[in-house]
């Protein structure tokens, strides 16, 4: 019988009796990172990294919780748990699973590059990996992230020069804090959206080195054309934008890389940024593992199977997790 | 190439046409002055006007290219072709990174490279392309595999292009459409030379060589008729004519030469050759500007409109690569001449309407006599002018616009000049509008869906509709396809349609999807016709969807009886 296997409550270990990332509550929930289609309320105990704990509680309020760091092992009816780093967000992990010799796991969410913000991701050596898909498909190759980083700025002086202040919409956890590392306070203030900034405070008390950031109200009206504001996705378009007079908006997604996507957007500028693998990561990743099974969920998860398949990997699709393919409407997270 | 890429991406990003004439008009600037920029411009400009040199390699080459190159195998590779929903966007997305960078301008890519390239067996481009592309910046790939493709197009109008060439230049905007007239024909390498001379401040001589004038084109009137009523005044102050539905087309004779100019501006005198006989008898120095329609060949003259045949049968006209005696034979073309706008070798368009008319109607006299004697007076008529005392008797008349295949009326006004594109009069005020017939439209079923492309893709946007083959109540009707269209839904609509498209799918038919029928949407279109490439016997012209008729059940959509009675109607 396979270790980890998919239920319509999502992926659950047997001998264990947990689940990894449930959709409904359950009595034991191994939760890879606090993005809110991973981490869901409900679930009687939890099980994280140190660092995904206040991003959780934030999230779902008081939870009973048990914390690992990396690396750390716990036993649950004989079967050892331990969480690695998936690179992905603050706290983000892979879950290490073995049970009599036989090591699986559970990429979560994951990508390669180091970002700054997240531990970065480590290869574990398995049997069975379980991965996502978001981005697999070989035209979604990510550019490095200084280049990326200039991008914005330039974008943000070219604006400024105009007269125009800039607007970046970008995932509240994860994202953000990313672009704000790589602003550069002298080009102006940096505003962030009150959706945005709980979360800037969780990770400066891990010790991350975020920029100084304002609110929009605390914005200096004749200062607007310098600014940069950071907001959440669901801002486009809100009223509150007006406060900063005529400006400049982008959009930072790893969906942004297909030129229709970015033009449905409507926005003016599309900056190609993701937290998750793409497809060269995606492959080098399956192989640093060693695992000869491998599993797909969330996204493009036939084209995968059936690329490693082609490649003479035993793999195969797990049910329930396709719909991301080509949804838009699906936040990235 | 650097700057051309850079621009592209500026206008493919900016959505408010401000940006884009912004971005057009500092290219444009900083080329007047540097002979290399100049060379380039010369070609962004035939490009942004709509010019597109034919494709130079084949999608099945560049698709060897990119998997040789790649690895990847072709099922992959389709996967995402169809995600983006563009052939240059996939091959340049899939493509490895370049290994270093090199420069060359747009003009040298264009005359030095790619032209050559035609002609060539496939694996001598593949050889080619593939070294030239190692080298090619990131950022340039997409629109050089744009031109590559044939598929180059870029979201700005030819009257903006022109507006900030004129911007950039200072010459003045009028004499700058002139100058871009003919500009984007297909198959020309443009040259620096060419370049200076639309920007160059003297003035040019127009009429030289065998050049158009840019069209005039009308604004569309929609409104009750006591608002057009009250808008236009008395009818008597407008000429009054049947919008035909052919091909508007400019007749120019200069020098002993004829020339046929289609309104996208393309030289279409050798699909037509049988006008190159008008010049026999009509005087050099004459620009017509008129519709060009197909007849059943009667011979008839002047503003008689016996044998006009319907869009369907020039389109099949049109279809033909090759026009043999045979189809000149079948299908005789006709020009019916709604303008005169240069007559013994003069500028007519800032004469009021009234007196180009008069003009008009003197040449088309004056020749007659010698058409006849060289048997194709009916080559040349004269579009009637229509004539009744008050709106509402205008507006009953404008129904039998079906009778000559016509879209409905124009209205120009009596003192008005001949403009340029759809530029108003000083005061503001139309000087031409098309009132159009209202268009058809039937109640049918959404059947199958297919992804969009460009903005759309990956959202099922493009639909094929149905209509039922018998009436309700009948035992196993069944639904037969007859339209396709893309238009007419805002996006948040298209969006609740395509996901009930997809949580309706009932088979797929690798990018089609067959769904379950639920969707009944009002669909008009501007003509119909009989068929028989059409399984359901029948063909619409511009379908679109005017309407999603949420109240209305499946059951309820119309059959094919009410399209069969619209052809008769
Ligand atoms: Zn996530």
């Amino acid at each position: 019988m396979d270790l980890i296997c998919a239920t319509p409550r999502g992926l659950y270990c047997p001998p264990g009796d947990f689940y990894i990332d449930p959709w409904r509550p359950v009595d034991f929930a191994v939760i890879t990172h606090g993005h809110s289609d991973h981490a869901r309320p409900g679930s009687a105990r939890y099980l994280c990294t140190q660092q995904s704990l206040p991003i959780l509680e934030k999230r779902l309020g008081s939870i009973s919780a048990q914390t690992l760091n990396y690396g750390e092992t716990v036993e649950r009816n004989g079967v050892r748990v331990s969480l690695h780093p998936a690179g992905h967000v603050l706290g983000s992990a892979q879950a290490r699973v073995e049970y009599r010799g036989e090591v699986w796991v559970a990429s979560g969410d994951y990508k390669l590059e180091d970002d700054g913000v997240s531990a970065p991701f480590e290869p574990v050596r398995c049997d069975v990996f379980i991965t996502e898909s978001t981005f697999a498909l070989p035209i979604y190759r990510w550019r490095a992230q200084q280049a990326l980083a200039d991008e914005i700025n330039q974008w943000r002086r070219e604006n400024s020069a105009q007269g125009r202040a800039s607007v970046v919409y970008a995932y509240a956890l994860g994202k953000a804090q990313r672009i704000l590392r790589h602003l550069d306070a002298s080009d102006g203030p940096i505003v962030c959206h009150g959706a945005i900034e709980p979360l800037n405070a969780i990770h400066r008390a891990l010790g991350a080195s975020l920029p100084a950031t304002i609110a929009l109200d605390e914005l200096d009206k004749r200062h607007a054309t310098r600014a940069i504001f950071i907001a959440p996705p669901s801002a486009l378009g809100s009223r509150a934008l007006t406060r900063l007079g005529a400006y400049s908006d982008a959009f930072a997604s790893g969906w942004m890389q297909v030129r229709g996507d970015r033009r449905r957007r409507g926005v003016d500028r599309g900056f190609v940024m993701s937290d998750h693998v793409d497809w060269p990561g995606a492959l080098a990743a399956i192989a640093a593992t060693g695992a000869q099974r491998v599993l797909v969920t969330h996204g493009f998860t036939h084209t995968l199977a059936r690329y490693l398949r082609e490649q003479g990997l035993e793999a195969d699709e797990i049910a329930g997790y396709e719909a991301r393919d080509n949804d838009l409407e699906t936040d990235e997270t | 190439m650097k700057e051309f890429a850079e621009l592209y991406r500026a206008l493919d990003a900016a959505t408010a046409t401000k940006r884009k004439l912004a971005a057009m008009e500092s290219y444009f600037a900083a080329a007047i002055g540097d002979e290399t920029r100049r060379a380039d411009a010369a070609w962004t400009a035939y490009f942004l006007s709509g010019g597109k040199p034919r494709q130079i390699a084949p999608a099945k080459a560049l698709r060897a290219l990119v998997l040789a190159q790649t690895g990847l195998p072709e099922w992959l590779f389709d996967q995402c072709r169809q995600r983006t929903g563009d052939l240059a966007e996939t091959l340049s997305l899939l493509l490895p990174p370049a290994q270093g960078e090199e420069e060359l301008p747009l003009h040298r890519w264009m005359s030095e490279r790619l032209l050559p390239l035609r002609g060539k067996s496939d694996d001598e481009k593949i050889a080619a392309l593939s070294q030239w592309l190692s080298r090619l910046p990131d950022d340039e790939r997409f629109v050089l595999f744009k031109i590559i493709t044939g598929s180059l197009r870029v979201g700005v109008s030819k009257s903006q292009a022109t507006q900030a060439l004129a911007q950039a230049s200072g010459v003045d905007p009028q004499q700058m459409a002139m100058r871009m007239m003919g500009f984007a024909q297909s198959e020309r390498a443009p040259q620096a030379r060419d370049f200076e001379r639309l920007t160059a401040q003297e003035p040019q001589e127009a009429s030289a060589g065998a050049q158009p004038y840019p069209f005039y084109l009308a604004h569309s009137l929609q409104a009750p008729l006591n608002e057009i009523a009250q808008q236009l005044g008395d009818p008597r102050d407008w000429q009054i004519e049947w919008k035909f539905d052919g091909i508007r087309a400019q007749y120019v004779q200069r020098n002993g030469k004829a020339a046929l100019w289609s309104r996208g501006e393309e030289l279409i005198t050798e699909s037509w050759p049988e006008f190159a006989h008008l010049q026999r008898w009509l005087p050099d120095g004459t620009v017509i500007d008129g519709e060009l329609v197909v007849t059943d060949g009667a011979d008839v003259s002047g503003d008689d409109l016996s044998g006009l045949q319907p869009f369907s049968v020039l389109q099949r006209r049109l279809g033909r690569k090759q026009i043999t005696p045979k189809i000149l034979r079948e299908w005789p073309a006709a020009l019916i001449a709604y303008d005169l706008l240069e007559s013994e070798g003069r500028d007519l368009r800032q004469m009021p309407q009234h007196e180009r008319r008069a003009a008009l109607e003197r040449l088309i006299g004056a020749t007659r006599a010698r058409a006849h004697d060289f048997g194709d007076r009916a080559l040349l008529r004269l579009s009637p002018l229509v004539q009744a005392d008050d709106w509402a008797a205008l507006d009953a008349l404008r129904g039998r616009a079906r009778e000559f295949f016509a879209e409905g009326f124009m209205l120009k006004s009596r003192n008005g000049i001949y403009g340029a594109g759809r530029r108003k009069a000083a005061d503001g005020a139309s000087v031409w509008h098309k009132w159009k017939l209202d268009p058809y439209s039937v109640d049918a079923v959404l059947v199958y869906a297919q992804r969009g492309h460009g903005r759309r893709s990956g959202v099922f946007s493009d639909y094929t509709f149905a209509v039922w083959d018998r009436p309700a109540g009948q035992k196993d009707r069944t639904l037969v396809p007859f339209a396709k269209a893309y238009s007419g839904l805002t996006d948040a609509e298209m969006r609740e349609v395509d996901r009930i498209i997809r949580a309706t799918t009932r088979e797929t038919f690798g990018p089609v999807r067959q769904v379950a029928p639920a969707m009944v949407f009002e669909l008009g279109f501007e003509g119909i016709g009989p068929s028989q490439r059409h399984k359901s016997g029948v063909a619409v012209r511009f379908p679109r969807m005017l309407r999603w008729r949420k109240d209305k059940p499946v059951e309820e959509a119309d059959t094919i009886e009410v399209l069969q009675a619209l052809i008769a109607s």
